[in-house]
């Protein structure tokens, strides 16, 4: 099957979607033809699509997803770019009290089929305010779907089920994704929301990872494979709404498990999957739930800080031993 | 102001006014009588704003909306009935309940609802004109806001957006001089909020907004420009309103003069001052409306009332769409 990078899935996802249907429209900052988006994504889009449809909007956070939320209640299919994860800051009441609650307040009345893109991850050296993993602030906002894709297949098969749905969806993707290549068929394809995938099958322990910790995950299971210990690894693709069934099948195989996130500890993603386990699951245990999170600190700058406090292969290699 | 309007057009504005004040009024007793759960926000003396901005829209044109909305919704032709059930928290509302006073939205007639976040509708506003837009209908928005929202940012992103792309936006600020307790000029140092559209590069004019033909003028001149793909416009409509910030407020902070000076310009009472003295209609005529409209919001109140609470259980529903 041929390979193309995260980068080129995503943009394959976009154009097959604005060629299949005319709602569907692109904005944010610099996405258009002068730019192509800061990380590429919608490079050359505009000059298929036009200016209309493919929108350089002012910095404007708050009336970019603003003014989706009003294109999309009024039945357009916006695509919304946030040049990074931790802009969302700033459009903050548009994304939690209006995208999220427009449905629910109304009592139904309307739709609000609104995708917001934006990359999280740290990783590159430009400090805290543009390095976060902030998924769980989304997973906290009830109205929301949370996509959090860690391969090529996964974003774009993801990408269109969130374009194509009737609900706002804060689409995560990782800077450090973009470039990383994986294989994605031609033809047609779309990947339901809420359905985890087991992204390597194994006896001794589960680890339930998201976006770049998956391939941090997939190569320290490999490390651990050369001294005998079969780890399974379980993607759950989208937080929101979270595969609940598949991490607790995956625990009652391996009675272990290892929760790897980026974000920070303390009420992360990590938090939510370990309280599903708690909850779910306690009986399979035969050890405690262990996670492998950042440290509750901003994402420092210079390269050995930064590395720091971004879990690695070996703080997992560390977990999985502690609880095997 | 003498507009050349049919005798049915002023009419039907004095009613609509009418229906407003009625049913704020009505919703003011209810809640002394513990019927209206929550908080409300009165128009009581903003009729004129809605009331000429509405007349100046067709009925698919849309409007956005804030926590002081009964009028807007009245105004734009929502039903009486399951407004008031909406306040009241039952079934039968617009939003089943889930609302209530601060969010209430009838999209059949392109009321896209109220949001009770401070000048977060106006970026929803410019959605609205994009999409219609995008979607060649030649439809309007009208967006309705305080002078409050317009020192939030949203005021300067939506506008500032709205203009560069020349979308058919009315952005209407209904300055009542009070954002909550807190005056304009302790906040801010201007006077009028329209000399703000300068700086965006669009028209922006202050009209009496206790003068509904005054504001309908204004209205149907931005809806004009906008429906020409000229841009958006800001009208600033200066009025008041006749009770507090919100029911539990006595609006202690307001001088007396000042309160009695604006109740003598009461919208209501100017426009049937004007219609009597222009022979336009017969003081019977208005009573006679006075009367139906009593009547009508008296049905209202009966609906509502007696209308159920829904389940309880009925709070978990409506939070995504089935595909």
């Amino acid at each position: 099957m041929r390979k193309i990078t995260y980068r080129d899935a995503l943009r394959e996802a976009l154009r097959e979607e604005m060629l299949r249907d005319s709602s569907v429209f692109l904005l944010g900052e610099d996405i258009g033809r002068y730019w192509g988006g800061a990380f590429k994504v919608t490079d050359g889009l505009a000059q298929e699509f036009g200016d209309e449809r493919v929108r350089d909007t002012p910095i404007s956070e708050s009336a970019i997803i603003g003014t989706a939320v009003g294109a999309a209640i009024t039945g357009m299919r916006p695509v919304a770019e946030i040049m990074f994860g931790d802009l969302t800051a700033l459009a903050m009441d548009q994304i939690a009290n209006q995208a999220a609650k427009i449905r629910y307040m109304f009592g139904g009345q309307t739709k609000c089929p609104l995708v917001i893109r934006t990359p999280f991850g740290a990783g590159v050296n430009i400090a805290s305010h543009h390095s976060q993993s902030l998924e769980a602030w989304f997973m906290h906002v009830p109205g929301l779907y949370v996509a959090v894709p860690s391969t090529p297949y996964d974003a774009k098969g993801l990408l269109k089920t969130a374009i194509r749905g009737s609900n706002p969806v804060f689409f995560c993707e990782h800077k450090l994704l973009y470039p990383i290549e994986g294989e994605v068929p031609e033809e047609e394809y779309t990947i339901p929301f809420g359905k985890a995938e087991v992204k390597r099958e194994g006896a001794d322990v589960t680890v339930v990872a998201t976006m770049y910790m998956v391939h941090k995950a997939l190569s320290a299971a490999k490390q651990l494979e050369k001294e005998g210990l079969s780890v399974e690894i379980v993607d759950p693709r989208t937080l929101t709404p979270l595969d609940r069934r598949a991490i607790v099948a995956s625990v009652r195989k391996t009675g272990r498990i290892v929760v790897v996130s980026e974000d920070c500890k303390t009420a992360g993603v990590s938090a939510e999957i370990a309280a599903v386990v708690a909850e779910e699951a306690l009986d399979y245990l035969d050890a405690p739930v262990k996670r492998v999170a950042e440290p509750d600190t901003p994402i420092p700058f210079s390269p050995p800080l930064e590395q720091h406090v971004i879990p690695d292969e070996k703080a997992i290699i560390k977990a999985i031993k502690e609880v095997v | 102001m003498t507009l050349d309007l049919p005798k049915e057009s002023l009419v039907k504005m004095y009613r609509k006014m009418l229906e407003i004040r009625f049913f704020e009024e009505k919703v003011f007793g209810l809640y002394g009588q513990n019927l209206v759960p929550g908080t409300i926000h009165l128009y009581a003396g903003e009729e004129a704003v809605a009331v000429g901005v509405c007349s100046a829209l067709s009925k698919d044109d849309y409007i956005t909306s804030t926590h002081r909305g009964h009028g807007h919704c009245i105004a734009k032709g929502a039903d009486l009935k399951r407004t008031m059930a909406e306040i009241l928290g039952k079934k039968t509302g617009y939003c089943k309940g889930k609302g209530g006073s601060m969010h209430i939205a009838d999209f059949s007639i392109g009321m896209l609802g109220a949001t009770a976040v401070v000048g977060a509708g106006l970026p929803i506003a410019v959605g609205a004109g994009l999409s219609a837009r995008l979607r060649k209908t030649g439809q309007v928005v009208a967006c309705f806001f305080g002078e409050g929202a317009s020192n939030q940012g949203t005021f300067h992103e939506s506008i500032n957006m709205a203009s560069a792309w020349k979308l058919p936006v009315i952005f209407v600020c209904e300055n009542n001089l009070y954002a909550m307790g807190t005056r304009q000029s302790r906040i801010m140092n201007i006077e009028n909020i329209a000399d703000r559209a300068v700086s965006y590069g669009i028209p922006g004019v202050s009209v009496d907004g206790n003068d509904v033909l005054a504001v309908y003028e204004a209205a149907c001149v931005a809806v004009e420009r906008a429906r020409r793909v000229e841009g958006p416009t800001l009208i600033e409509c200066k009025t008041y309103r006749q009770k507090g910030h919100s029911r539990v407020d006595p609006a202690k902070y307001r001088p007396r003069e000042e309160v009695e000076g604006w109740l003598q310009r009461d919208p209501i009472k100017r426009l049937r001052h004007k219609l009597i003295q222009t022979v336009i209609s017969t003081e019977a005529e208005l009573q006679e409306i006075e009367k139906e409209v009593s009547s009508e919001i008296e049905d209202a109140v009966k609906f509502a009332v007696e209308s159920t609470f829904p389940a309880p259980e009925e709070a978990l529903e409506d939070v995504y769409a089935q595909i």
